[in-house]
């Protein structure tokens, strides 16, 4: 007989016939009826009208009616609180009961009743728990002060359960101490400044010993914990590491990756000259490569991890390139993240092997895997100059399949080949053009677009490829336009005779009649260049670039470090920090790896950075699209990006370096406050050119900063006039048009509620949704006398920015409820975005970066703001805290 | 920390049993997840972790069944996959075959299971033999209302019971070697390792102390034995009942074992050897409707196929599917490695024998085809 039968009665007057039952004198009808409660509960019918009767059952002797009538109370307390209370009694009993299971599960399930009222009848029956002589009760108690820090944080502190659960680390029961400390490490991660965690060697060394006594998943709990301890010097790391060890041999894979935490962490405190720092090394690799043969999820945390491991440490992995090659029935997410380490540990000595598997790779049929694996190849070029001529006699191979997507890829990949090895591979040119037609990707378009104009001198019929483009010009996407453009002028600059037209056209093209500001401002920088100075455009245009370094998609260094501190959780699978993905861990101090003490190195150069290697070993990161340099170089396609995940890190780089680099000077005072450039209703001054290339209006480069600088500094800012939010059709007569305002620091929503309804309007109220940047209303809506009909009222709402925030699309979007003695109505409206952009918006250069370093990447959001002649500069928007800043964060030309 | 809540789900994404742990995730979010899936896989871009607004999935499939795990926190995800494929052990040891009627079938049993297997995110007792002590599929046995806790559950040994009797005490050791092979299309071998397990089989009374003796070079070298036929063990994994710091100090293998199956422990070799099975393939491609493979094994088989085909063709290329082999060498081990003893001590002083059998097959053995 199966439980399937509870699931068959679905007739009506069901719950009637239940109640009965459940009231039955009889035990057996009574569970059988419990049974059928849960089973109607676990398909999703609403059983809470039973709440009382189910209670009643819960005074039995019956173990496994008691469990259910338990499960039914965790799942219906919370909207039944009041009737709750009458399981209180039952449960207090029950946790005196002589059978430490029901005694156990009385006090497991009390702690998952959220219910206020119940928690504090909790407290007597859980301090007798932690004391209780069954080891079984005591470590479901430990895990119950957590549940109840959860939900009353005061309550659990007033009663002393910490210092309780402090005391069962020391506990004679290895479950009862991995308990606890599972159970302090969440207190201590939903409070980091609470200090619960107070490691010391003493209580390490306790953790240590109950390490080698627990369950797999103590363990993971003891070493998570340990994770977070700061050694005092080199010696005490070496001998937690020297104890930690022993888990690489763990057939949990959870284990091994918990322990690999410690030891990589503690690590960086281990002086290279050690003898115990090479031995650490070499027993690291093995347990990593055997993580290949876990259950493919498990393979993907590993080589998510494995992925950080060999950017921090090379020399674990590098001679375990095999292990990565991919397997035809691998999962295409172990395939991808294989091929990308593959590429990292690529070097002279196993590039052939590499290159071998690579080819065979963009021979299959998986399209996305196959784009990877041709990239693959070109990163393989450019990281491994010896290997360069034949990657690019594998990619002219790949070519030659003519299969669509494999050719474009190759020559998105050829052109950052270009880059490294200038003037080395044009040969291959002539075989690239003859596959100018079969390209429909902008990013391949782009890229031979840069080829033919960066070549120009050496291709014939350069004019006529270019030409064949321009003729679908405000088709194309940005990047093609941009690097069309480019690529004309290039060729103007070397082939100035036969082109004069041609360049004209685009320039025309990209000034008079494209709306992309990007486009207009460096289409005119071009134009001035090239009339005012030829000499100078040739210099500035033509310039040698910098080379592209060995590395791409190298995560910063500091990010690397934290997320080293994170290894096995889901920041180390996301590469991300946590602050970038968990709510409400803001204030959270990030986790950095301890600096290098006591060894010879830290003497010898005090000023190293506390991830202690030495910076040559470090290989360079690509300067991404945010790179100044890179801009005016025209180079806007940037380095090959090659998983969605990693992209998002290249562009924080990209970020740090701009922002480290010459940038600033630029834009010397006023970064901050910006007002007019997001404002509304702004109507473009039309810049008119003239048809030739005539000099236009005003002068140098200087200009165009000057007045992007001086746009920042108007006190009260720009107000639209009022539209209608919510007309009157559609909110029973209240019609309500608005605007926003910002007045000396102070920001107001200014309404003008109208009732067109023919009954008196009274007991008004607002409420804002959640929005992108916590806007809230300051007080309550205000509106002292009812709204007669035909009557008007003008009020200004004072708004702060402490409200909740969740990012909206659009970024200003915003939802409001208005309520009135009639109904609730919901509209939404977009703000102005100057209207959070505080007036003394200028920062210390310090300070900037370091809040520029603090925000995640996440909240980082761009929009391209049309019609504004006055800048060059895109701005991106970014919330620390609940201060705004205008950023600008690249000029794009 | 961990999973917030657990859900088992079928096909369709429609949850068949959930538990809440944690009470910080809406149970409603798990309605994102099929919706999510099917996107992802749309765009190629599925991994086992997924995430809508500020909830992550992290997931397995078994059989016609998901398992998700949903959490809110920045979790520790290695422990929640190995967690998910506990359960499906746990369950699967439960109810023989793990599926979506099974789940239907015991689902007060598996309320109790869940109860059990983790509290508040946090995995507890998950060893299924000592939750079959306590918790078990006919609920009667618990009406006289004395079960207790196994002291077990508690215990450092918490995976063997006290007071196991046995008429005749006997170990089975099975020693499996499977070996994986990866050939390129050129016929040479990128990628040969072996993956070997020893399965033990215990039927032994009371707390027995076992010790196993391999023929480990690390510990001939230890031992000043030489290097003489011993096996050089690259990575090895144990059982939780193996004391792994006595193992890194003097690599003795010593444990009280489970009752009953159990995997020891696990270890990998790199070393190359020569391909136990070799084979030559070459696929030709007549016109449309004619495929002839030609497959030459080892020195003695060829296998000559033509298959006569429709001449309707399929417009996306094919994959070219690697020959994979599988077989069976009983009585023999491709890395050498011998059980050279198995001490078996207890207090009451019994006689114990060890039987040991050695078996090699196929892994992962691939040979790509032109």
């Amino acid at each position: 007989m199966t439980d399937s039968k509870y699931f068959t009665t679905t007739k009506k007057g069901e719950i009637f016939e239940l109640k009965a039952e459940l009231n039955s004198d009889k035990k057996e009808k009574k569970k059988e009826a419990v049974k059928k409660v849960i089973a109607s509960m676990t398909v999703g019918k609403d059983v809470s009208a039973l709440f009382p009767d189910v209670v009643n059952c819960m005074q039995t002797d019956n173990l496994e009616l008691k469990k259910l009538v338990y499960l039914y109370l965790m799942n219906y307390a919370k909207s039944q609180p009041d009737m709750a209370i009458m399981a209180v009694n039952t449960f207090v009993k029950d946790c005196e009961d002589p059978n430490p299971l029901i005694r156990a599960l009385a006090v497991r399930t009390m702690g998952c009743i959220r219910v206020d009222k119940i928690t504090e009848y909790l407290c007597e029956p859980l301090r007798k728990c932690l004391k209780d002589e069954d080891p079984y009760v005591r470590k479901t108690a430990a895990v119950c002060v957590a549940k109840l820090h959860d939900i009353n944080a005061q309550l659990v502190e007033d009663q002393g359960f910490l210092d309780t659960l402090k005391d069962l680390i020391s506990d004679s029961n290895p479950m009862v101490v991995a308990n606890a400390v599972a159970a302090l490490s969440e207190i201590a991660e939903s409070h980091p400044s609470s200090n619960l965690l107070d490691l010391n060697p003493q209580s390490i060394n306790k953790l240590l010993t109950a390490l080698n006594e627990c369950t797999e998943w103590g363990q993971i709990f003891i070493l998570d914990c340990l994770a977070n301890y700061m050694p005092k010097d080199d010696r005490e790391a070496q001998s937690i590491c020297e104890r930690v060890t022993p888990r690489l041999s763990h057939a949990n894979s959870a284990v091994v990756l918990s322990a690999v935490k410690v030891l990589m962490k503690f690590m960086e405190m281990l002086s290279k000259d050690l003898d115990y720092y090479g031995t650490l090394l070499k027993k690291l690799a093995p347990p990593l490569v055997t993580l290949l043969s876990a259950e493919p999820e498990l393979q993907y945390v590993a080589l998510r991890n494995i992925n950080l491991i060999v950017q921090k440490r090379p020399e674990i992995l590098k001679h375990e390139m095999k292990v990565f090659f991919v397997k035809y029935n691998d999962p295409i997410y172990v395939k991808l993240e294989k091929l990308d380490i593959m590429i990292r540990l690529a070097s002279q000595a196993n590039i052939a092997q590499v290159l071998a598997e690579l080819k065979e790779y963009a021979t299959e049929v998986d399209v996305d895997f196959v784009r990877k694996a041709v990239r693959a190849i070109g990163r393989c070029a450019i990281k491994v100059e010896q290997s360069a001529e034949r990657c690019v006699s594998t990619l002219l191979d790949l070519i030659q399949t003519k299969v669509n997507y494999v050719v474009q890829e190759a020559i998105v990949v050829i052109k950052d080949i270009f880059r490294k090895y200038p003037n080395k591979y044009e040969s291959v040119i002539a075989t690239l053009c003859e596959n100018l037609d079969s390209l429909d990707e902008p990013e391949a378009r782009a890229a031979m677009i840069w080829i033919v104009g960066e070549y120009a001198e050496r291709i014939d019929n350069a004019d006529e490829l270019l030409e064949s483009f321009l003729e679908g010009f405000h088709d194309e996407s940005t990047q093609v336009q941009l690097q069309l453009l480019t690529a004309i002028v290039k060729l103007f600059l070397k082939k100035p005779t036969e082109t004069q037209e041609l360049v004209q056209q685009v320039l025309s093209l990209a000034t008079q009649d494209s709306d992309n500001p990007d486009l207009r401002d460096r289409g005119y920088i071009y134009w001035r260049l090239l009339s005012t100075d030829p000499v100078a455009a040739k210099e500035v245009v033509l310039a040698e670039k910098p080379l592209i370094s060995e590395e791409t998609d190298l995560i910063e260094p500091t990010l690397l470090d934290e997320l080293i501190c994170y290894i096995g959780t889901l920041a180390s699978v996301y590469h991300k920090p946590p602050s970038a993905f968990v709510e409400g861990s803001r204030g959270i101090v990030h986790k950095s790896l301890p600096p290098r003490t006591g060894s010879s190195e830290s003497a010898e150069s005090p000023d190293a950075a506390p991830s202690g290697a030495p910076p040559s070993e470090q290989p360079a990161v690509i300067p991404t699209q945010g790179d100044l340099l890179g801009d005016l170089l025209n180079l806007d396609l940037g380095p090959p990006v090659s998983g969605p995940p990693v992209a998002t890190t290249s562009v924080q780089m990209g970020a740090v370096d701009l922002l480290g680099g010459g940038l600033d000077s630029l834009l010397r005072s006023d970064v901050g406050g910006s007002p007019a450039m997001g404002g509304t209703g702004f109507t473009a001054p039309s810049a008119v050119m003239p048809a030739n290339l005539g000099p236009p209006p005003s002068g140098g480069l200087g200009d165009l900063f000057d007045l992007a600088g001086g746009v920042g500094t108007l006190s009260g800012s720009h107000v639209a006039p009022k539209t209608v939010w919510l007309p009157a059709m559609k909110a029973k007569g209240l019609e309500i048009s608005g605007t926003f305002s910002r007045q000396v620091g102070a920001i107001s929503m200014d309404l003008l509620l109208t009732n067109k309804a023919l009954q008196v309007m009274s007991d008004f109220a607002i409420q804002f949704n959640r929005n992108s940047f916590g806007l809230a209303p300051a007080a309550p809506l205000q509106i002292h006398a009812p709204l007669a009909p035909n009557q008007t009222v003008e009020i200004s709402l004072p708004l702060n920015t402490v409200g909740s925030v969740m990012k909206m699309d659009p970024l200003n979007n915003l939802q409001v409820a208005v309520k009135n003695n009639i109904d609730v109505f919901y509209f939404s409206t977009l703000y102005p975005l100057h209207i959070l952009f505080v007036e003394d918006g200028k920062m210390e250069r310090q300070m900037f970066l370091a809040t520029w370093k603090d925000i995640p990447n996440e909240n980082e959001a761009q929009f391209q703001i049309r019609d504004c002649p006055l800048s060059a500069a895109r701005c991106a928007c970014s919330r620390p805290s609940n201060q705004k800043q205008l950023v600008p964060e690249h000029t794009a030309w | 920390m961990s999973a917030s809540a657990v859900f088992v789900l079928d096909l369709k994404g429609k949850p068949l049993i959930s538990r809440n742990y944690k009470g910080d995730v809406s149970m409603a979010e798990i309605d994102h997840f099929m919706p999510l899936l099917m996107q992802k896989e749309e765009e190629g871009a599925l991994t086992p972790l997924l995430t809508h607004g500020k909830v992550h999935f992290l997931w397995i499939k078994h059989t016609n069944l998901y398992l998700v795990a949903t959490t809110m926190k920045n979790a520790n995800a290695s422990l929640v996959y190995s967690f998910l494929y506990k359960v499906v052990e746990v369950f699967s040891e439960y109810f023989k075959e793990l599926e979506e009627e099974s789940i239907r079938d015991n689902f007060v049993v598996i309320y109790e299971l869940l109860d059990e297997l983790m509290d508040f995110g946090f995995p507890q007792t998950t060893d299924s033999k000592i939750l079959q002590e306590y918790i078990t599929q006919q609920g009667n046995k618990l009406e006289t209302g004395k079960s207790h806790v196994p002291p077990t559950v508690t215990n450092a040994v918490s995976w063997r019971s006290e007071g196991i009797r046995y008429k005749k005490n006997e170990v089975f050791i099975d020693v499996i070697e499977s070996v994986n092979l990866l050939v390129n299309t050129n016929g040479s071998v990128l990628l040969s390792e072996i993956m070997g397990t020893i399965k033990l089989k215990v039927f032994l009374s009371g707390m027995p102390e076992l010790r196993l003796g391999l023929n480990d070079r690390m510990l001939f070298e230890l031992t000043g034995r030489g290097k003489n036929k011993s096996v050089e063990l690259e990575d090895v994994k144990f059982h939780q009942c193996v004391r792994l710091s006595r193992f890194e100090n003097d690599r003795t293998i010593s444990f009280i074992p489970p009752d009953g199956d159990f995997e020891l422990m696990s270890y990998r070799l790199n070393t190359q050897v020569k391909p136990l099975i070799w084979i030559e393939s070459v696929i030709e491609k007549f016109s449309h409707s004619r495929v002839e493979i030609m497959v030459k094994g080892g020195k003695e088989f060829l296998m000559r196929a033509h298959f006569g085909l429709p001449s309707v063709e399929k417009e996306e290329v094919e994959g070219r599917p690697p020959i994979a082999v599988r077989f069976e060498i009983p009585y023999f081990t491709v890395s050498g490695i011998q059980v050279r003893y198995m001490k078996i001590i207890e207090k009451s002083g019994y006689q114990a024998l060890p039987w040991v059998r050695y078996i090699t097959q196929s892994g992962d053995y691939q040979l790509r085809t032109q």
